[in-house]
């Protein structure tokens, strides 16, 4: 039952229509003047950016833009990601996030929830070892987002340098 | 050592200028034989690393299972087998190289250690504030980051040759930065892991030393493809790994003019470098061993010394050419191909090694990933050389890189594969 699957993931697992839509038209990117929190982030060793901007008021997400460039996973996991925040608490925030963390760690009920939407498209990823961290920069930077914002209030923050 | 080869004698006739026959020389490299995501495998990432032919993994072999022993200590037999061996080994080098003797050969973890030591070395007893460091844009992190931190320790100013739209060093920017008489050393790549060109290497080494500097070359490409004489080039000091040149990774070679090894203090002390050691100071051995702390990398110099027998026995200029030509291919095939940007100069001539490009519809991540699927090998990123990737305002890009195995229906699986990409993404 818990043998590693050794087969060959097929491509089309992992290259879905809906990620390449998302790919090639981004939801929520361009800059959000009044984000409360801004997070840069960089994957140096393939190139994948993205600056993630958030404004929270009461401990919820009202409004949510990025900014990206790089490989279809991470751009499209970004965009699809950005549909599902605005209007959530930040406790809701973070459930998705480390839902989604769960699924490309292979948890297959995570594949399943409902709470993922359109993200569980990007279930396939977790076949394709060393594209996962594409696919978490965003969430990654989510995450580095809230942190922030926890910790100091609600003021916005510079961009933080790449990190690794 | 290699008392049993099986290699062809290297010498005039194995480098007539017929073609080689890469179909033939596949069946030395047994990694080859192998099937990856169901299909053959073709491995475009020679750049990165090259695979190794039997020859050199038996004479691995043989020496751990006959002659291991630590060198220059035992007065056994096995220590002198595995000493011959490992002195042989640096032979070998310094005469495919063109060094003047053995002793301006040291032995390295590979190209980017033997930069470490020539920056540090050479860089600190030398170097000071307001003297300058030649370098291009299109070098490695590994001809850039040492003289960075040199730089930082010495107080000292770097100083960069451009790149054009073609991938070529911009010469006419090089004698307005000599004219300062400033520039102490220049260091620079022989042949660019990412664009593929060729540099002029002679011609800016006499233009350095008309002003007073010296060169070191980056030969990390430069030893694999085509082979190296560092007089012709006119270098001070040239670098390069072996595992780029069907030696096992670990051992690399540090190669300077003996006055300037001779000059240099040592890098790191420890046993093997040194001549008497007493309680509060140390003797330093005589060249090249001064620069050789602790037990070396024994078995990698052996492979190393097998390594260039095996190109010998092909010969290094049909190998260049034979690359040259599928870098002609590929360079035609990828034209065709809507969306695909190429990188590096135009004609194959002028290159060596790989193919750098990025398609419009896919990011190079992706390519890779498809490609791989379909049991093709290339690297996407950026190549560590991120200066590159800037000059031409992308982030990464993939690359297809050739060695002497590699035949036109590698290329042929490459231009299918991005088919498939161009059938995912679109063009």
């Amino acid at each position: 039952m818990s043998e590693i699957d050794r087969s060959t993931p097929p491509l089309n697992s992992l290259y879905q229509q809906l990620i390449i839509d998302h790919y090639r038209n981004p939801r929520n990117s361009g800059e959000l003047p009044d984000a409360t929190v801004e997070v840069h982030m960089r994957n140096p060793t393939c190139g994948d950016d993205i600056r993630l901007q958030l404004r929270i008021e009461d401990d919820r997400i009202e409004e949510v833009k990025f900014v990206g460039e790089g490989c279809s996973i991470s751009q499209a996991s970004v965009s699809m990601m950005t549909t599902l925040l605005k209007g959530r608490s930040l406790d809701e925030a973070l459930a998705v996030a480390r839902r989604f963390t769960g699924m490309m760690h292979g948890d297959g009920d995570a594949a399943k929830d409902p709470l993922l939407g359109n993200l569980r498209s990007l279930a396939g990823v977790a076949r394709f070892p060393v594209r996962v961290k594409c696919a978490l920069l965003g969430f990654d930077a989510l995450q580095e987002c809230m942190k922030r914002t926890q910790q100091d209030g609600t003021s916005a923050s510079q961009p933080s340098p790449a990190p690794e | 050592m290699n008392p049993e080869s099986t290699l062809v004698p290297a010498g005039p006739s194995a480098t007539a200028q017929a073609p080689l026959d890469p179909g033939a020389l596949r069946h030395d490299f047994p990694v080859l034989d192998q099937e990856v995501h169901g299909r053959s495998l073709v491995y475009l990432d020679n750049a990165a690393t090259s695979q190794k032919p039997r020859q050199v993994i038996e004479a691995i072999e043989r020496y751990y299972r006959h002659d291991n022993a630590n060198v220059h200590r035992g007065l056994h037999e096995l220590s002198r087998r595995a000493t011959d061996g490992y002195e042989g080994a640096r032979a070998r080098v310094a005469g495919w190289i063109g060094a003047a003797g053995p002793s301006e050969v040291v032995w390295t973890r590979g190209a980017t250690e033997a930069i470490n030591l020539v920056a540090t070395a050479w860089g600190d007893a030398n170097l000071r504030e307001g003297d300058e460091i030649l370098l291009t844009e299109m070098e490695h992190h590994s001809n850039l980051v040492p003289w960075q931190l040199l730089a930082a320790r010495t107080g000292a100013r770097l100083r960069y040759l451009e790149l054009d739209d073609e991938g070529r060093l911009r010469l006419e920017g090089l004698p307005p930065i000599l004219e300062g008489g400033r520039v102490r050393i220049a260091a620079i790549s022989h042949i660019s892991n990412a664009l593929g060109t060729i540099n002029p290497v002679a011609e800016i080494a006499r233009l350095v030393h008309d002003a007073g500097g010296l060169v070191l070359v980056d030969g990390a490409q430069g030893a694999a493809h085509g082979g190296v004489d560092v007089r012709a080039l006119d270098a001070d000091f040239y670098v390069f790994s072996g595992h780029k040149m069907c030696a096992p990774t670990g051992i690399g070679v540090l190669w300077g003019r003996e006055a300037l090894l001779d000059s240099m203090p040592p890098w790191q002390g420890g046993g093997e470098m040194i001549s008497l050691v007493e309680r509060d100071h140390s003797t330093w051995a005589d060249l090249p061993h001064k620069f050789e702390a602790g037990t070396p990398n024994i078995a990698g110099a052996i492979a190393l010394h097998a390594a260039i027998d095996y190109l010998e026995s092909v010969g290094p200029e049909r190998i260049l050419a034979h690359e040259q030509a599928l870098v002609a291919q590929t360079l035609e095939a990828l034209r065709a191909i809507p969306g695909v940007r190429l990188f590096g100069p135009p004609r194959a001539e002028d290159r060596a090694g790989g193919v750098s490009f990025t398609m419009e519809s896919a990011h190079p991540h992706d390519i890779s990933t498809i490609l791989d699927a379909e049991g093709v090998a290339v690297r996407a990123g950026h190549h560590c050389a991120q200066l590159v990737m800037k000059r031409y305002g992308v982030p990464a890009t993939a690359r297809a890189s050739f060695y002497l195995y590699n035949t036109p229906d590698d290329v042929e699986r490459l231009v299918e594969g991005l088919e498939t990409v161009r059938g995912i993404f679109g063009s």
